[in-house]
């Protein structure tokens, strides 16, 4: 089952090396990983999504917290949370298809940030399945580039 | 006052209270090895190779319980020294490495003797730092010994930058402690898992107590034998247990796992409820992970989390330290009473009687069963015992019967050869009026030799006692188990004369080669106190080590000397190591 996991760690050179390794050292899978600072500038908090059995995800949550720099774990999945992720696509756009890339954009809430003569730079933040569904709308012949920032997310309670 | 770099990184030593360095120096350190030339209150053991230093400081701090501490310098230094932190790190040893690095303003340049310190060791260390500021080397010095000895402990490296050790500040305080908030390891388990546990073990029927090296670093052996006599309970232990239980008593039914005993090994298989205390799982033990255990409950003490239920699923996990959980254990069991088990006992005496580590003597050669027994009579089981790795390793654990902890020293969850030798002189410096002795092989001896020449600089005496069988026994037996006796490269020849090479050390070399000469050998060297004896002593070439559970078998299916001299093995268990 696909988990995300939210890790608050010491703002520290090399944390997040240990994180990945870790996830590459045990042989964990990750499907995305971002990280950023917090209103707390001693603070990171990382956001990872994992694919992995109960066992496995038990494992990856004791293994972070058993690094030093690691403050907090929490399995997002396991409490009401939101998740969401960013997209930027650049699509080509000609007269035939124009209307229809204008559709889906408009269907899926969608920002054109630039328009140049035969292509549009699009916006699109949501849950990732929104992302995927959204690429899934679009002729794939006609997406030139895609960057995604991967998962960030946080528990809906007072106290996460 | 001020003071540089590598006098502040010194100062916070000696407040951490190290009196012993093992190290060796290079451009990078050099600072550090002056201001250490000033001072008295440290002292320095000067080895011969890098890893010599990691496995000399590992053998002194599972012998005193003490933080081993190191110092190497960058590049080569540090890289000669991963195999001893990765040693240390699978059996959780204490230990704090320094490293010197290239100045800050060269980092990233492909600088001479340049590496990456942190990047390397990241995944075999507990925690590691690059000191970035002279004025974080005294609370890095406090955090790095607080993390190498508490909770599950292991090696830290601390890595500095040369430009750093020969700034200058005035002299910082020293913290008397420190609270890291990502950093708390737990002490007491939760008293509802307690009574949880007690319920459990008052209604077992066939209980059984397994407990490993977390007993001996955790210092609980006194409360692993109150819980356990309290009980009545049979108990086994790991290869890293060893002595934390004594050898000698009813209760100890012996080692389990792949070289263990027959009635440990079927009573783990048959038992309804298994009490691991401070044991790991570890593949060695559990031979096929999916016929482990089939019946029991498992109530699993570890203070590391992430040790419970990585390998096998746990009934009541207990996170905490062995000693505090086993007091409150013993506290919640007083005056209960728990299930008569007779019927266990007599099965597994029963077991017992076959006598699985009986071996078959021949005329002409000497047994290395026979070699460890005559050492155990020899040294009263009084000894320190440190070994290499391979089936001298195994007779060790098998024939000398540890009764105290921190007598049996040696590397089981990296299964290093090489250590042995270097973690015997860290041993006779953490303990000067203790024998020592080394018991290797000549495969494994032969990996960190040069440590002989620093054990006559230093006077550390102790007695090799090689295995001399001519194999890489351990290889060679796998090899006629699982490959037709096909000895792919198990076979070294050419081996040194070991008597003529102990000698050109200044030390003392005694070749023995007929089982007569063996025991007065043995007098011989110990009667020598303050030579390092090297013992060279021939056996029988083509012995194996049993009990066997080959891998992919089962506790249920352990082949036994005289009766299956040889295994076999299926697909799945040849890919298993
Ligand atoms: C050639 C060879 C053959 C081997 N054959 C065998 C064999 O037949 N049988 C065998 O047993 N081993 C064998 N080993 C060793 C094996 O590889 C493992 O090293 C060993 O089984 C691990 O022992 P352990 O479970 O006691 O764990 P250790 O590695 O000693 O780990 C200790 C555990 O206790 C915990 N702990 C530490 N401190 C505390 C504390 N204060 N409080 C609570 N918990 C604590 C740790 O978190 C850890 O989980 C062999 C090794 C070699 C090289
Ligand atoms: C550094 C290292 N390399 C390889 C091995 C694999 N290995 C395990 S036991 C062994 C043979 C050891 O031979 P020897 O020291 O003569 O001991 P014996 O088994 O003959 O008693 C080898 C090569 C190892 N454990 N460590
Ligand atoms: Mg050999």
């Amino acid at each position: 089952m696909r988990h995300i996991i939210s890790v608050m760690l010491e703002n520290e050179a090399g944390a997040l090396s240990r994180v990945a390794g870790l996830f590459s050292a045990r042989g964990y899978n990750i499907e995305s990983l971002t990280v950023a600072a917090t209103n707390d500038e001693t603070l990171s908090r990382m956001t990872i999504v994992s694919v992995g059995d109960d066992g496995i995800i038990e494992q990856i949550v004791k293994q972070l917290d058993k690094l030093i720099d690691v403050v907090k774990v929490t399995d997002l999945t396991a409490t009401e949370h939101v998740e969401r992720e960013l997209l930027l696509v650049k699509i080509d756009v000609n007269p035939n298809t124009q209307a229809d890339i204008d559709r889906q954009i408009d269907r899926f809430s969608g920002k054109i940030i630039d328009v140049s003569e035969d292509t549009y730079l699009v916006e699109v933040a949501g849950q990732s399945k929104k992302i995927n569904e959204f690429l899934d709308s679009l002729d794939v012949s006609k997406i030139l580039e895609v960057s995604r920032t991967g998962v960030t997310g946080v528990c809906q309670k007072r106290e996460g | 006052m001020k003071l540089n770099g590598a006098q502040i990184l010194v100062q916070s030593l000696k407040n951490e209270g190290v009196d012993l360095i093992f190290g060796y120096p290079g451009g990078a350190v050099l600072h550090i090895y002056d201001a250490l030339d000033a001072q008295d209150d440290i002292k320095h053991i000067l080895v011969r190779h890098e890893q010599g230093a990691t496995h000399a400081a590992d053998g002194y701090a599972r012998t005193s319980g003490k933080t081993g501490v190191v110092l190497v310098t960058s590049g080569p230094g540090i890289t000669n020294a991963v195999t001893g932190i990765a040693t240390a790190h699978m059996d959780s040893i204490p230990m704090v490495v320094i490293s010197g690095q290239v100045p800050s303003a060269l980092i990233g340049n492909d600088a001479f003797q340049e590496v990456d310190a942190v990047g390397i060791t990241r995944s075999c260390v507990k925690h590691n730092f690059l000191i970035k500021d002279i004025n974080q080397i005294s609370s890095t010095i406090k955090k790095a010994f607080h993390i190498a000895s508490t909770g599950r402990p292991g090696p830290v490296l601390i890595d500095i930058p040369k430009d750093i050790t020969i700034e200058q500040i005035d002299e910082p305080a020293y913290a008397d402690a420190i609270n890291m908030r990502s950093y708390q390891p737990v002490v007491d388990a939760e008293p509802e898992k307690i009574t949880k546990a007690a319920e459990l073990i008052l209604s077992a029927k066939q209980p059984i107590i397994y407990a490993g090296g977390g007993c001996v670093i955790g210092n609980a052996d006194q409360e692993l034998r109150e819980f356990t006599r309290e009980l009545g309970f049979p108990i086994t232990l790991t290869l890293m247990g060893l002595g934390a239980y004594p050898a000698k008593d009813e209760l100890f039914i012996g080692m389990l796992g792949m070289h263990g005993t027959y009635e440990a090994n079927m009573s783990m298989h048959d038992s309804d409820c298994v009490i691991a205390v401070g044991a790991r799982f570890d593949d060695r033990i559990t031979a096929n992970i999916s016929k482990f255990c089939p019946t029991a409950k498992i109530i699993h003490i570890d203070i590391d989390p992430s040790s419970i239920g990585k390998n096998v699923a746990v009934d009541v996990p207990l996170v905490g330290e062995v000693k505090s959980v086993l007091q409150d254990l013993i506290q919640a069991l007083k005056g209960k009473k728990t299930a008569d088990i007779s019927a266990w006992w007599s099965q597994i005496n029963e077991w017992r009687s076959i006598d699985s580590l009986a071996y078959q003597t021949k005329e002409g050669v000497i047994k290395p069963q026979t070699v460890i027994e005559t050492l155990y009579e020899v040294t009263k089981g009084e000894a320190i015992v440190t070994s290499d790795v391979g089936q001298h390793q195994m007779w060790a654990a098998q024939y000398y019967h540890f009764n105290e902890p921190r007598r049996w020293i040696n590397s089981g969850g990296l299964g290093t050869m090489g250590f042995g030798l270097p973690a015997a002189m860290g041993a006779k410096l953490a303990d000067p009026d203790r024998d020592v002795a080394c018991v290797t092989g000549e495969g494994s001896i032969q990996m960190m030799l040069q440590e002989l020449s620093t054990m006559l600089q230093y006077n550390t005496p102790v007695k090799i006692i090689n295995l001399n069988n001519g194999y890489l026994g351990m290889v060679r037996q796998w090899q006629e188990f699982f490959y037709e006796k096909r000895y792919a490269m198990s076979y070294m020849e050419a081996l040194p004369d070991f008597v003529k090479l102990a000698e050109s050390y200044g030390h003392i070399g005694i070749k023995v080669e007929k089982e007569a000469d063996l025991k007065p050998a043995l007098i011989e060297a110990f009667k020598l106190k303050d030579r390092t004896v090297f013992l060279d002593i021939i056996t029988d070439p083509n012995e194996n080590v049993f009990p066997m559970i080959p891998s992919g078998a089962g506790h249920n299916e352990m082949l036994l000397a005289g009766r299956d001299d040889m295994a076999s093995t299926n697909d799945e268990g040849l890919n298993l190591v």
